[in-house]
């Protein structure tokens, strides 16, 4: 049942995967991101990591591209442009990324020890990740919201029109 | 094949890698500054997934809480990197990165 | 069990529940056009059957048989995919929805299609994914009040679904679990007065998720994505027969959606409120349909308060709507969650 699952979600993944790097319309290349994030979604569940799969899906797949899918709308962007620097990087891209991959699998392969993972073993309760959060980890969850409140300020300076407040004053 | 049987974790450690691989190709080849920035997304994602097979293999819950902290992390990347997009767009009309190659116009 | 019966069993109660929901879905539209009727005082639908009664059933074929028309300027793939990811969004959230007490043998839910530890998650995850029906549907539209109407939307929907989570954050923090059946056992035990909404001191929460679930919902008087009077219909207006009735059917269930969790999570779910007055009966069968009974007559007073707030209220303009939510839902939903951890640690 597990191998059935995993099967089809990786499937799902690497499909996706590959449709984002084919289309050439970002709202696409948007929506095949949104489908790996879901299979992820998925596999972490079988994993056994039940609060990430929702926050995969909640923060992923319902925050993030939702922003992503907001600014192509809102920018409307079209097809990309085909350019001269696309040829060089795919002409020196394909090799390097092959090496890459190569390199990774070659060390996943060579690991020792890696045990399996059957349906419904190794399920983390939702308590115990936030025990070791807020006990273990409380300083580094508190930096974070920090980080986020200067990622909020940043954003809304950025976004911000120059002169609208000049309009807003007027 | 016996569908009954259990998964190596080792194959998630691959598709993880495959993704990985996926989301720099992603970020060389394509030519439009939104869909790079997804590429980046695919790559964290990526990474995530070894994480959490990793923290099955230990049962090492902090494992997953760094994928909670990646997640955060990427959350307020992805607000500030689509605010620069959005104000690049407004400064010079394009999206392409092949033609957003100054930083003064 | 065997794997073979499970999946029996489990397609079954899917196809039960389905279909319960969408009736429920069709009969909640006659009861709103039958209320606003009255409130607006005139009879609303009265011709087809005894009271209007198969209205629903005609209004369904109707729109079936319409011609369907896919206007030409539209990106076809997407515009074809949207109102499918709505109304599968709305369907599926039903799934993890508990409206009964197990009576069931052990490990088996009879009155619930799946019962997960992270089922509150799994509601506020699809509601999430939801909004991509409607932005999609705007944009690939290619239609100036179909954009701006998915624009609209999709902000309200991003901005309300803080508000919405940080409201059941209390719950939660007084469950210690996102389960849906914990969260309702653990309001159980003296009928009105130990439900979240008075017992639990989240009447505060309720408010937020009130107002949240409204906007959420897309409803009035936060119905700016359809706002008939400026943008003509919001982000359907290019859609037309069945295409038309799945956004309208994917409303319609996350109403149901909506007053099903506020009923677990504030109303005590399918506990009586008067809890032990009206005591256990010795056939668990009885007790397990009064329990189906308290339910659904929650989850319809959640449906009349939505109806009767459409028939008085005017829409909010869009300043208002998001100064609303950010300015004082949110705020408001943060002090909630410090009230309440802050009772809970000094209790």
């Amino acid at each position: 049942m597990h191998l059935v699952l995993f099967l089809i979600f990786a499937g799902l993944c690497l499909a996706g995967a590959i449709n984002l790097l084919l289309q050439s319309h970002p709202i696409n290349s948007a929506l095949s991101l949104v489908v790996v994030m879901i299979s992820l979604a998925v596999l972490y569940l079988l994993l056994g990591a039940e609060f990430l799969a929702a926050a995969q899906i909640i923060v992923y797949s319902g925050a993030i591209m939702v922003l992503f899918v907001f600014v192509v709308m809102l920018l409307n962007a079209g097809r990309e442009e085909r350019t001269l620097g696309s040829k060089v990087a795919k002409t020196l891209g394909f090799p390097a990324v092959v090496a890459v991959m190569g390199v990774l699998a070659t060390i996943i392969l060579h690991l020792q020890g890696m045990g399996t993972v059957a349906i419904n073993q190794g399920l983390i309760p939702t308590e115990e990740l936030s025990r070791v959060l807020f006990h273990e980890l409380l300083l580094p969850f508190e930096i974070t919201s920090i980080l986020i409140l200067i990622a909020i300020l940043g954003a809304v300076a950025l976004a911000r029109q120059e002169g609208s407040e000049r309009r807003l004053t007027k | 094949m016996n569908f009954a049987q259990d998964v190596p974790l080792t194959w998630y450690l691959l598709l993880s890698a495959a993704l990985f691989s996926l989301g720099i190709m992603g970020f060389l080849i394509k030519r439009n500054l939104i869909t790079v920035f997804m590429s980046i997304e695919l790559m964290l994602n990526a990474v995530n997934l070894s994480f959490v097979t990793f923290a099955h293999q230990w049962h090492m819950v902090k494992g997953q809480i760094f994928v909670f902290f990646v997640m955060m992390v990427a959350a307020a990347e992805a607000a500030v990197g689509l605010a620069i997009i959005i104000a690049v767009f407004r400064a010079r009309a394009t999206l392409a990165v092949d033609r957003i190659d100054l930083m003064k116009l | 069990m065997t794997l073979l019966e499970f999946a029996l069993w489990n397609l079954l109660k899917v196809v039960v529940v389905t279909v319960i929901l969408l009736l429920g879905v069709a009969y909640t539209v006659l009861l709103e056009r039958k209320a606003v009727g009255r409130i607006q005082n005139r009879w609303g639908p009265s011709r087809v059957g005894p009271f209007g009664l198969l209205q629903p059933l005609v209004d369904g074929a109707k729109n079936f048989l319409k011609e369907d028309l896919i206007p030409a300027a539209v990106y076809r793939p997407i515009y074809l995919l949207a109102p499918i990811i709505s109304l599968g969004c709305a369907l599926v959230v039903i799934a993890v929805i508990p409206f009964g007490e197990n009576i069931g043998p052990k490990g088996f839910d009879l009155f619930e299609v799946s019962n997960i530890n992270i089922g509150l998650l799994v509601v506020l995850g699809l509601t999430s994914m939801g909004v991509y029906g409607i932005a999609l549907a705007g944009w690939s539209s290619n239609n100036k009040y179909s954009l701006l109407g998915s624009l609209r939307s999709s902000a309200q929907l991003i901005s309300y679904e803080l508000a919405l989570g940080l409201s059941l954050v209390g719950v939660v923090l007084r469950a210690g679990s996102f389960n849906l059946r914990t969260i309702v056992d653990q309001q159980a035990q003296h009928g009105l007065l130990s439900w979240n909404m008075f017992g639990g001191f989240q009447f505060v929460a309720f408010f937020i998720y009130l107002m949240a679930a409204y906007a959420e919902t897309n409803r009035s008087p936060f119905d700016l994505p359809e706002a008939e009077s400026e943008l003509t219909g919001g982000y359907h207006t290019e859609y037309s027969s069945m295409k038309f009735a799945m956004f309208f059917m994917a409303e319609y269930a996350n109403m149901i959606n909506v007053g099903c969790v506020a009923t677990l999570l504030f109303l005590g779910g399918w506990t009586s409120p008067f809890g032990h007055l009206i005591g256990p009966f010795h056939s668990a069968w009885i007790n397990a349909l009064l329990s189906i009974f308290w339910f659904v007559f929650k989850v319809f007073t959640f449906l009349f308060l939505y109806i009767w707030v459409r028939g008085t209220l005017p829409r909010f303009r869009y300043d208002q709507l998001m100064n609303f939510g950010w300015r004082f839902l949110m705020p408001l939903a943060i002090l909630n969650i410090v009230g309440t951890s802050l009772w809970l640690a000094l209790r």
